[in-house]
């Protein structure tokens, strides 16, 4: 694998994650629902299990749309650079797949609304998963070598 | 309404996910990699979402019902169990492999990257094994406490 250098952004990170933020208080103020990409879209694909579809294929419309409004805005897609094999992103995606549906949830949804709770279960799922995937990316690139 | 408001909050995560970096492997990869390249950014996205949801949902929570519907729909199981910590351990491993998480790689999809076509197809197929594992599990469990009582 190889790594691409990436610049430190802390201002615009930070205005991202507040907007993150702003949308995760505004879904549970007008619908009552945490914003977890993860339940939307698990939401979308088995439709029999949650009946209420409508409101979560808009959230994934307009998450959709928030790159296009980013070119509208700036000129430029945002920039996405992918330092893995296609193979790599096939078994992290199944894996991830995975993962979020037995743990209930991922970064959004226990990172950002569930922490944010002080959800005991979600503060247990984020410290895991932040230590499983810090140990995965150091064993791929410094162990294995990649 | 409803499908109006949900579509610009959507919108409003999406832009927020672009302008971070989570949506971007290289900088996510980065993040975790502290014996290398490291690139400390998303712990401003992490610590801009957490501070303002914290903050928002403080205030909002206090009402006795959201604006249009008709209750919270907050999740009630209060248990660390082993799915939650195994699922947990599991996501975290592709991630790390990937670079992407659902939240970021949601978004992305609107930059019609072949690389996150590839990403959301097989997360739709873990998440289908997922719901089919728990399913046969589910009603082996069953099965087994029907016999025993």
């Amino acid at each position: 694998m190889m790594t691409i250098d990436t610049i430190f952004t802390p201002w615009v990170s930070l205005a991202g994650g507040a907007l993150i933020g702003v949308a995760s208080v505004l879904l549970m103020l007008t619908l009552g629902r945490i914003m977890g990409a993860t339940g939307i879209l698990a939401g979308v694909l088995t439709p029999t299990t949650h009946p209420d579809t409508g409101w979560r294929l808009a959230v994934l419309a307009g998450m959709i749309s928030g790159p296009l409004a980013v070119l509208a805005f700036s000129g430029e897609m945002p920039e996405i650079q992918v330092p893995v094999s296609l193979p790599m992103l096939l078994v992290g995606g199944f894996l991830v797949g995975i993962g979020v549906t037995y743990g209930s949830g991922c970064t959004s949804g226990h990172g950002v609304c569930g922490m944010a709770r002080l959800s005991r279960r979600s503060i247990a799922a984020t410290a895991t998963f932040m230590v499983t995937t810090g140990i995965t990316v150091f064993v791929i690139r410094h162990v294995l070598g990649a | 309404m409803r499908l109006f408001s949900s579509y610009l909050i959507g919108l409003i995560f999406g832009i927020g996910i672009s302008i971070s970096g989570m949506a971007n492997p290289a900088k996510v990869l980065n993040f975790f990699d502290v014996a290398g390249n490291w690139d400390p950014s998303l712990i401003f996205v992490m610590g801009g979402a957490l501070v303002v949801t914290f903050v928002g949902y403080w205030f909002v929570l206090r009402r006795a019902a959201p604006m249009i519907d008709a209750k919270f729909h907050l999740p009630e199981n209060r248990h660390l169990d082993a799915r939650l910590l195994g699922g947990a351990a599991v996501f975290g491993v592709g991630w790390g492999i990937a670079g992407f998480c659902p939240g970021g790689a949601l978004p992305a999809l609107g930059t019609g990257h072949f690389d996150v076509i590839a990403f959301v197809a097989a997360l739709i197929a873990g998440i289908f094994a997922a719901k089919a594992l728990m399913a046969m599990t589910g009603a082996r469990a069953a099965r087994v406490l029907r016999r025993e009582t």
